[in-house]
């Protein structure tokens, strides 16, 4: 068996009930899995499900244990291991607040430039950039802002979908 | 039930306040029996509990103990066992009984009471965050929010207890949703229609193994407390198959009684204290099927060394535990009755092979008697543990009873799965998953309560015992007649035992120094106590004990150094037993030439 560590990316649809997230990051940090990033947010209103995304990494063993793990939890109504099924897109946004006057200010202008970042707040001495992309494009923009006043930065963590026409759904029987 | 005879004025329809409706629901799922402790939080529905005579209320003397002996109730009968208990402290004390609950499969639904909801976050008098608390305890927990949703929360919590692997539901009810009026709702349709597997096992799967099964030279059955949980159908599916394959059966500590102890195609149980020959067949075997059991760490010792030759099939109802720790080839995802019925109908009329040679290996291995002890018959001689619970066990048949056997955790647990043994199912009640000490006396009155004409032993040391000893209380009250079996070596055994063989014989905070004389407390809760000091008062404590019709407390004074063996020391193989010192380690074939054999 090979003891490969591997990154899984794994989709949830869960009951927007409360409590639901707390048993699903619950059940991460009582198993010792990882969570690099995790997002959660209300996808379908009128089924009431909420869609985590979860990326996440350990032996094939263990990455089996995590979805079999989430399958058993009551409000989780399926559970998609996208990394597995196929290609994906996977997205992840930042928000990059840099602040610097001079050359640095126009050098970090020209370089949000070319990585498609838009400035959503600017002052005399400070932008927020807004930045959507992988993961890795994310950090070479941060590692690249960090000289020129690289000040604060938030991110979403990623959300992933399968490419092409399949889709990830709960079985309309079982709502 | 009591019908309150206002109406409500919109509908019609008799109105109820929220514990009635509780208790309503309840009968409607059948509960007969609540285990429980009152408090603030609680009182609504203790005020209904007692307009009522449907529902028997057992009252004990901590939350822990209310949810072992709702365990113990569960085990014994297959029903769900009901708990109810206050906010707060009530709460927080039945923790230990939940993952207890958690770990060993067992259905229980807890009732706990809350702050009134709008006092939730508030610090309040004995409030806890119960959901939160107990959210890895449990298998899904529920706050009640409204008084809409009290009804059909509590019919869930019990289909998800008794449903798959069962295990313990907790419903957390603010005291504004008992006290208020709530509608009694019709059951609504299941929401959890997905966890219900569709069809049968897998055809193919069940095809490779019967495969497996006619080629297997060295085959062997382990099997595990899921047989329990399936009902006493899978212990008797699993018996036919046993007969029509003459395969030999293993068995884990919650399993035992699924298939008949005394049977000669019964190896005993395996794993960390298990007999000679169950883990040497485990070792060596080319087939394992491994029915309802989970590849504890108890069960497996070294896991890279655990079985290292066989083709290995797993069975069970949840499939999160197939590959968790064992790798299988051949995975049987469903009820093991299902999978027994589905494996029989496909061996069909195959003459059992010729596993003559297996069955060779097997007895020589048996003969080691990796369980027997010699004990000194000297009237004054000192009383050896294995042979008070052999004596116990003995005499105990003698009366012809059904007999329900609980144990606290340690030597004296093991000591019982050894030499104790069962024909029937659902009869043996132990801590296995989470070894709680102070299970047994609990247990044991849930057992009670459950068979009140049963004999019920505890089976106990004196250090877990007293973990829960004020249960004598409520068997003073309800005047079970439990029979309390104390191994009294003076010592918490099991932890002398590896200081002894791993810590150098330092015999840290061991010692169960100031003892209470357990006859003299015996006779404050209005119990017997007896005691046996040496081997020539043995019998004689046994058949009193036997012959009383009330509560007794044996106090069996038993050898203090006495250690249990076979052991598997934690992370070595099952070909790496330690053999007692009434055993011949060369003759037991445990030498590297004997190891060759397997």
């Amino acid at each position: 068996m090979t003891e490969t560590i591997q990154n899984s990316v794994i989709s949830v649809l869960i009951e927007n009930e409360s409590g639901a997230l707390a048993r699903v990051v619950g059940l991460f940090s009582g198993r010792g899995y990882n969570i690099e990033s995790l997002t959660v947010a209300l996808v379908d209103a009128e089924r009431s499900l909420s869609r985590i995304t979860v990326l996440t990494s350990g032996t094939p063993q263990v990455i089996e244990q995590i979805k079999a793990q989430l399958k058993r939890l009551i409000p989780v109504h399926a559970v998609c291991d996208l990394t597995e099924e196929g290609p994906y897109v996977g997205r992840e946004l930042a928000l990059v607040k840099v602040v610097s006057r001079g050359e640095s200010r126009t050098e970090g202008l020209r370089i949000a430039d070319s990585f498609r970042a838009r400035p959503v707040d600017t002052t005399a001495t400070s932008f927020v950039f807004e930045l959507t992309g992988s993961p890795s494009k994310i950090d070479a923009f941060i590692e690249l802002m960090r000289p020129l006043g690289l000040a604060e930065v938030s991110r979403t963590g990623i959300a992933a979908i399968g490419r092409g026409p399949s889709v990830f759904h709960v079985n309309e029987e079982h709502v | 039930m009591t019908a309150s005879a206002e109406r409500d004025a919109t509908t019609g329809n008799e109105a109820l306040n929220g514990a009635e409706v509780l208790l309503r629901v309840l009968d409607e799922q059948g509960v007969e029996v609540v285990f429980g402790y009152p408090g603030g939080a609680v009182l609504p529905i203790y005020d209904a509990l007692f307009k009522q005579d449907r529902i028997r209320h057992i009252l004990v003397r901590h939350e822990q103990a209310a949810v072992h002996a709702a365990e113990a109730y569960a085990r014994s009968t297959g029903k769900v066992g009901v708990v109810l208990v206050t906010s707060g402290p009530g709460a927080t004390n039945a923790v230990t009984g939940l993952v207890d609950a958690l770990m060993d499969s067992i259905p229980l639904v807890c009732l706990t009471g809350q702050v009134p909801t709008k006092l939730i976050g508030n610090d309040a008098f004995q409030e806890a965050d119960t959901t939160g608390i107990t959210r890895p305890a449990t298998k899904h927990n529920y706050l009640v929010r409204t008084p809409g949703a009290l009804a059909q929360t509590v019919r869930e919590a019990f289909e998800v207890a008794r449903s798959g692997r069962p295990g313990p539901v907790l419903v957390d009810l603010p005291k504004d949703i008992t006290v208020g009026q709530a509608p009694l709702t019709a059951p609504a349709m299941s929401r959890l229609k997905r966890f219900r597997r569709q069809g049968g096992p897998d055809a193919e799967a069940i095809a490779r193994t019967v495969q497996a099964m006619k080629t297997a030279k060295r085959p062997l059955f382990y099997t595990g407390g899921g047989i329990i949980n399936s009902g006493p159908e899978a212990s008797e599916l699993l018996r036919r198959l046993a007969r029509k394959t003459g395969f030999p059966v293993t068995s884990t500590l919650m399993g035992l009684g699924a298939f008949p102890s005394p049977d000669p195609q019964f190896l005993g149980m395996l794993g960390m204290h298990g007999s000679v020959e169950a883990n040497m067949a485990t070792h060596g075997c080319d087939l394992l099927i491994a029915l309802g059991a989970r590849f504890d760490d108890r069960v497996t010792g070294r896991v890279d060394a655990f079985s290292p030759n066989s083709f290995k099939v797993h069975a069970d109802i949840d499939p999160s535990q197939i590959n968790k720790i064992i790798r299988v080839d051949v995975r049987l995802e469903g009820d093991v009755r299902d999978t027994l019925q589905a494996l029989l109908d496909a061996w069909d009329d195959t003459p059992a092979p010729d596993l003559s040679t297996w069955w060779n290996q097997i007895a020589s291995w048996r003969s080691v008697d990796g369980f027997g002890f010699t004990q000194d018959m000297t009237p004054s001689a000192v009383i050896r543990p294995q042979h008070a619970v052999r004596r116990l066990y003995e005499m105990a048949m003698e009366t012809g009873r059904d007999t329900f056997v609980s144990t606290e955790v340690g030597q004296h647990q093991m000591w019982a799965a050894q030499h104790f043994q069962f024909a029937k199912p659902n009869r043996w009640l132990t801590s296995g998953g989470l070894g709680t000490m102070g299970y047994g006396l609990p247990a044991a009155v849930g057992a009670q309560v459950a068979h009140p004409d049963a004999l019920v032993i505890d089976i106990a040391g004196e250090a877990s015992t007293l973990m829960n000893i004020q249960e004598l209380g409520t068997i003073a009250q309800y005047r079970l007649p439990v029979k309390i079996f104390i191994l009294n070596n003076q010592y918490m055994g099991m932890v002398r035992q590896w200081q002894e063989l791993l810590h150098g014989s330092r015999y840290s905070q061991s010692y169960s120094e100031a003892l209470p004389d357990f006859v003299k407390l015996a006779e404050a809760f209005q119990a017997t106590g007896m005691r046996a000091t040496c081997v020539g008062e043995l019998d004689d404590v046994i058949r009193r004990m036997l012959e009383h019709d009330g509560p007794v407390i044996a106090d069996i004074c038993v050898a203090e150094n006495e250690n249990c063996y076979p052991m598997i020391p934690s992370g070595a193989a099952h070909n790496q037993m330690l053999l007692g010192p009434d055993q011949d380690s060369a003759a037991a074939g445990l030498t590297e030439e004997g190891m060759m054999l397997v």
